[in-house]
């Protein structure tokens, strides 16, 4: 029973949700976002787990003095610091349980939590991403490396997209007479994006649609059954 | 006496004609498809240049409720506030000279209906049908006993030899099961491969981590790896805080997961599940880092950034494949053949279209799109 009521909840809410995707009329209409609605009440209770096993983690690192175990420390303050704040003085738009915290606010220019969202996790977000620029750098370099006939397609590709979208490119055949502007570098640039590139994109998610389909359909009939934690 | 009793009768009607809807077309229609919480109200107005009209409901107390002012002679207005199916709307439209003066008004009240059947999804319905039909019939041809020709997934193939090397070098294997919750399929699709991944851990005594992004894919997780462990008959190896929450934050995660890659130095790395801008981050690190990479996703626009980074990429339908594969069952993997035919479906498709819309046929293509 404890495997099949799973599969038999599982298998119910799946036609359900087919069926209600074509029928407009009440109750089907409204199930799929009723169930969405749950599935919010339900993560809500979830991020409790999430937040334990956090500190369980955390804590258990630094008690056995693991190896790097200053920077759990740091984890730990910085998660008891920002929940903290936020309960005593609340956020932008919602009270803490000392009140508004306009007090603290005069001093800092706004809310603690918010303060803190502000000019140190932002900024901590901001150079996560940044580091974005140099991976693309480095991976690009290795990708356009020209061994193979389809590494070379691939790097001539990447030269005429990267020249079309520059001033450079529009330079570099901008003395080309009308005629033969299909030969403009922003032109072939806009070419291989809109065509060759969209085409295997679409093929991709075509792919990915199917496969969608045929994973929801062994969910839905329990012959895949991993996701219970078993065969 | 006839004669003159049919042309008084002619007048009449010419004369009513002329007081109601002399400038004014209204209309209002159910709106089609939906649930009936909504009615669309379509004016004209003739024989005007200009002017300006409003449109109201009247309320049960007779009230007017101005919907919209505008001057916009010629429109469609979609009233979906607080309309009930079966209940009389009564719409009036007045129509205002350019001096203010109210030169008509007309009148018009209408009843909304709820649908049983979305007739813009027929296509989505046939196609439905037509997938499930055929991934149903390869499932059951499979348990037939028939023989079915899968084609080879090297990505997966390798699971193996990441495992192994984990183990020889006495590293761990590092699986980040995508940033988006339980509601994707993509995450699903990852932590079945898991489970997969967990029994081969187990059986090979490698340690596995976990770090996850979502607090409800956390509990799946640890669920999904202790029954490896018990499964593989090793329920003393499983450690219940191998898979353990980060945050829900995108670059809050990123950190994390890079922080374990450059100290743990995991010695094969797995990527499966759903990707943002997080991907090359990630996979660029763990190559840094020199491990042995398996990254999927069926997000087109980071697929590249894998391809470029790891050594295995499971593209799009490969990643939703995997699990069906790795079991080697011999119904799950009809599901796959099912999968093969709705794409061969959808070339023969799309090669019909693609020469009906070069002759100017357009009807496959409208009848295909959603509106």
């Amino acid at each position: 029973m404890k495997r099949k009521l799973p599969l038999i909840i599982t298998f119910c809410v799946g036609i359900i949700i087919i069926i209600s995707e074509f029928i407009p009329h009440k109750p089907f209409g409204q199930i799929s976002g009723e169930l969405e609605i749950w599935f919010l009440i339900i993560s809500g209770f979830a991020i409790l787990l999430g937040q334990l096993s956090l500190l369980k983690v955390n804590f258990l690192k630094i008690k056995f003095k693991q190896k790097n175990w200053p920077f759990f420390v740091v984890t730990l303050v910085s998660f008891a610091i920002m929940v903290t704040v936020g309960i005593f003085w609340g956020t932008e738009s919602n009270h803490g349980i000392l009140g508004n915290g306009e007090g603290v606010a005069s001093l800092i220019g706004s809310k603690p939590f918010d303060y803190l969202f502000n000019n140190v996790y932002q900024h901590l977000s901001a150079t996560m991403f940044s580091l974005l620029a140099f991976f693309i750098a480095s991976a690009a370099y290795r990708a356009f490396i020209a061994r193979t006939v389809e590494s070379n397609l691939l790097l001539i590709a990447a030269v005429l997209v990267m020249l079309g979208n520059t001033s450079l490119g529009s330079f570099l055949t901008g003395w080309l007479p009308q005629s033969l502007s299909f030969l403009h570098l922003p032109n072939i640039a806009e070419f291989i994006m809109k065509y060759p590139n969209t085409a295997g994109q679409r093929a991709i998610m075509i792919g990915a649609g199917l496969g969608l389909i045929g994973s929801s359909l062994r969910i839905i009939l329990g012959i895949e059954r991993s996701y219970l934690g078993g065969e | 006496m006839k004669k003159s009793i049919f042309l008084f009768f002619l007048f009449s009607c010419f004369f009513l004609y002329s007081q109601v809807g002399q400038y004014i077309d209204l209309d209002v229609v159910d709106t089609p498809n939906d649930d009936g919480s909504s009615l669309q109200i379509n004016w004209q107005v003739s024989d005007c240049d200009s002017g300006n009209v409003v449109l109201a409901r009247l309320a049960d107390n007779g009230e007017k409720h101005v919907l919209v002012k505008t001057n916009n002679l010629k429109r469609r207005y979609e009233d979906g506030t607080d309309v009930q199916p079966g209940v009389d709307y009564t719409y009036i439209l007045s129509l205002y000279g350019a001096n203010g003066e109210m030169i008509e008004e007309a009148a018009f009240t209408a009843t909304s209906k709820a649908q049983w059947f979305n007739t813009n999804k027929i296509a989505l319905l046939i196609w439905v049908i037509i997938l499930t039909v055929g991934i149903v019939y390869f499932i059951f041809s499979a348990k037939s006993g028939k023989e079915l020709y899968i084609r080879k997934i090297s990505g997966l193939e390798s699971m193996d030899e990441s495992v192994g090397r984990a183990t020889e070098m006495g590293r761990p294997i590092l699986f980040v099961p995508g940033i988006l919750d339980l509601d994707d399929m993509q995450t699903i699709a990852g932590l079945t491969i898991l489970g997969q991944l967990a029994l081969k851990a187990a059986e090979y005594d490698a340690e596995l981590i976990v770090p996850v992004c979502r607090s409800m894919v956390l509990s799946t997780a640890k669920e999904i790896v202790k029954e490896a462990f018990l499964k593989a008959g090793r329920p003393d190896a499983y450690k219940p805080d191998s898979v353990f929450y980060l945050t829900d934050d995108q670059f809050g995660f990123v950190a994390g997961v890079d922080g374990i890659i450059v100290r743990d130095k995991p010695a094969a790395n797995f990527f499966l599940g759903a990707f943002y801008a997080e991907s090359l981050i990630l996979a660029e690190t763990g190559f840094a880092s020199g491990a042995i990479q398996t990254a999927g996703t069926a997000m087109p626009s980071q697929l590249p950034f894998f391809v470029a980074a790891c050594d295995y990429t499971l593209i799009g339908e490969e990643l939703y494949a995997a699990s069906a594969y790795l079991s080697k069952e011999p119904h799950q993997l009809g599901s796959l053949k099912g999968q093969d035919l709705g794409k061969a479906i959808f070339v023969i498709v799309l090669t019909i279209g693609i020469i009906l819309e070069i002759s100017g046929i357009s009807f496959l293509k409208n009848f295909l799109t959603l509106h």
